[in-house]
């Protein structure tokens, strides 16, 4: 770097190299696993030369473990997340940072305090609201009688029992995880950096808040979005508890918890050449993405340390 | 903050606001509210009525002994993970910082374990560490003569789950030490450089000091990764045993509440991780206004 060390510079390297080998020898494993027959990759050790039956696990692993409509759920809740998240967080950070109301400061505490609340540790009341959103309003349906009103107009006696279950829907995956304190705190960041004069400016041609947020806030924040697109695409396709408790129809599960249903147990025959071969598949997309937007990869998950 | 120059409208800013408090109303705040309340009171078994037992629920918790061994797991777990990963990260970090050439390759040689979500992590690693096909495990038995069974031994499957989460948080690590030692001044390296530090030198009285904020970023990331995010790794490889060997608390909630539908005890442990996550948020932020004089 500075001076020259060329026993140093060679030991950097080396290390390196070492480093790059240890973080990435799960995958290489998986990958010969995953080209082996059953025979090859339960001996004891497996052979490390990889075999022709690559094609076959995979199409053996997808049609098992239905992997097909699971990426396609993956695939929609990750998206629904992520344009989710950027959608409600940009137009909230616009409504904090653009105008002056009664409640704002209070909206923007309410919004950022959910940092502190994990799905980890709320799940069964959340797994119950999700169950019955209309649940909080059956105490209020009860205690106004309105049962008895309904009963009166309908002219005979009715029992309404308020319910709207998300459970096993697209809606109930992608919904709860929409609001994000982080991306509405990146937003509000980069929105206080924008000049004054721009919105000076707007309001002066004319134009309305909507139109400034179209016409101008969006187009300035193509990278922001850029980044956050790649890191909500992660996390959405990634979560695991919250399909795992909401979904119990495997039609309607995502392919991370589909997939472990193709792990060996103990009594089976040790398969793991097509469960590995699943892995493969299901942990291809978002490392496509991190590897392919890789700038925009560093610039979300660092930026809003700042 | 606001703007100086801002919008008026009497409606329109609450239309905008809307969506986010309904959904943080809906599904954070309501059942954080009703999760408080539950670890209030205990249930009759059929759930008809609920009794106001004041703090029953967390005397119980904090005298049953296999809760107060989930904690003293979760922190031997979070404490190792924690350090194995962001000991390597910084290794590494320094090292990719080091390299003259082929900085790009190397940076995506190491970044993609993040993308690879914890439960998958878990099943390679689960497959990599099987105590009859691992290759690992084998190299362990026949090159050190270890006897490596994580499904009867809690020692090892605890190093297990080590390894599986720790794996993909060195990424995170690595990019977050590599953005840091980027962003430090090349001018103060020379500096020191010209009067004679040598590289470890200069890395412990320059550049480690000056990454100190984000080595404390990182390990409150760390520590709330290790403590909520690896609810997958524990599911998949070993589901809290064996004989709640690596049951960690969250884990514990889930199997407490959700599958033996405890509802008192489910709550209060929620609670007590509330109060854990909240602690953490609180102590980051606080450090972070102080962070300017090691930036400034």
């Amino acid at each position: 770097m500075v001076e020259k060390t060329p026993i140093l510079d060679t030991l950097t390297y080396l290390f390196l190299m070492l480093g790059i080998v240890v973080v990435g020898f799960p995958i290489i494993y998986t990958i010969i696993a995953a080209t082996l027959p059953i025979e090859e990759v339960s001996k004891v050790p497996m052979p490390l030369i990889p075999g022709d039956q690559f094609w076959v696990n995979i199409q053996e692993a997808w049609t098992r473990g239905d992997l097909g409509t699971q990426l396609f759920n993956s695939f929609i809740m990750a998206a629904g997340i992520t344009f989710g998240k950027i959608v409600v967080s940009m137009i909230g950070a616009f409504s904090i940072v653009y105008f002056d109301y009664r409640f704002r400061t209070v909206a923007f505490v309410a919004v950022f305090c959910t940092l502190m609340l994990p799905v980890e540790v709320r799940i069964l009341p959340t797994y119950e609201m999700a169950a019955n959103l209309f649940g909080p309003l059956q105490p209020v349906w009860d205690a106004l009688h309105l049962n008895g009103l309904v009963s009166w107009i309908a002219g005979h006696e009715i029992e309404v029992a308020l319910e709207w279950s998300l459970l096993d829907s697209y809606t109930g995956l992608i919904l709860p995880l929409v609001a994000s304190a982080t991306c509405t705190f990146l937003f509000r960041q980069f929105f206080l950096t924008v000049p004054e004069e721009l919105c000076e400016a707007a309001k002066m041609d004319g134009a309305s808040a909507m139109t400034f947020l179209r016409k101008i806030l969006l187009p300035l924040s193509k990278t922001n979005i850029a980044a956050l697109v790649v890191i909500e695409f992660v996390y959405g396709w990634n979560q695991y508890l919250w399909p795992l408790l909401i979904t119990t129809n495997p039609k309607m599960t995502t392919a991370i918890i589909g997939l472990q249903h193709l792990i060996p147990s103990p009594e089976d025959v040790p398969e793991w050449n097509i469960a590995l071969a699943g892995a493969l598949i299901v942990m291809l997309p978002p490392i496509l993405v991190v590897l392919f937007m890789q700038r925009w990869f560093v610039k979300g998950l660092v930026d809003p340390e700042k | 903050m606001i703007k100086r120059s801002i919008f008026r409208s009497k409606t329109l800013p609450y239309f905008l606001i809307l969506p986010q408090i309904l959904v943080t109303v809906t599904f954070f705040y309501w059942p954080a509210v009703q999760g408080l309340a539950q670890s209030l009171m205990r249930s009759d078994p059929f759930g008809h009525r609920n009794t106001f037992v004041w703090l029953d629920n967390f005397i119980t918790l904090f005298t049953d002994p296999l809760y107060l061994k989930s904690i003293g797991i979760t922190l031997i777990f979070s404490l190792f993970t924690a350090f194995v990963a962001i000991s390597f990260g910084l290794f590494i970090a320094t090292m990719a910082n080091r390299a003259l050439k082929a900085k790009p390759l190397i940076r995506t040689m190491l970044i993609w374990p993040y993308a690879v979500a914890p439960a998958v992590s878990g099943m390679l690693w689960l497959f990599l560490l099987h105590p009859s096909y691992g290759v690992v495990a084998i190299a362990l038995k026949n090159w050190f003569g270890v006897d490596w069974n994580p499904v009867l031994e809690g020692g090892d499957a605890m190093i297990m789950v080590i390894i599986a989460s720790a794996w993909r948080e060195v990424s995170y690590n690595f990019i977050f030490f590599l953005a840091g030692m980027q962003a430090i001044p090349k001018s103060l390296i020379e500096a020191a450089a010209m009067d004679g530090a040598s590289p470890f030198r200069r890395f412990w009285k320059i550049t480690f000091p000056l990454l100190s904020p984000t080595l404390f970023f990182v390990m409150v990331m760390n520590i709330i990764y290790t403590f909520f995010d690896t609810f997958g790794v524990i599911h998949t490889v070993t589901q809290g045993g064996p004989g709640g060997a690596t049951n960690i608390l969250v884990y514990k909630v889930y199997q407490d509440g959700f599958i033996g539908l405890n509802l008192g005890s489910s709550a209060a442990q929620s609670i007590v991780l509330m109060t854990l996550i909240i602690s953490i948020t609180v102590v980051q932020f606080k450090y972070v206004e102080r962070k300017v004089q090691y930036a400034g």
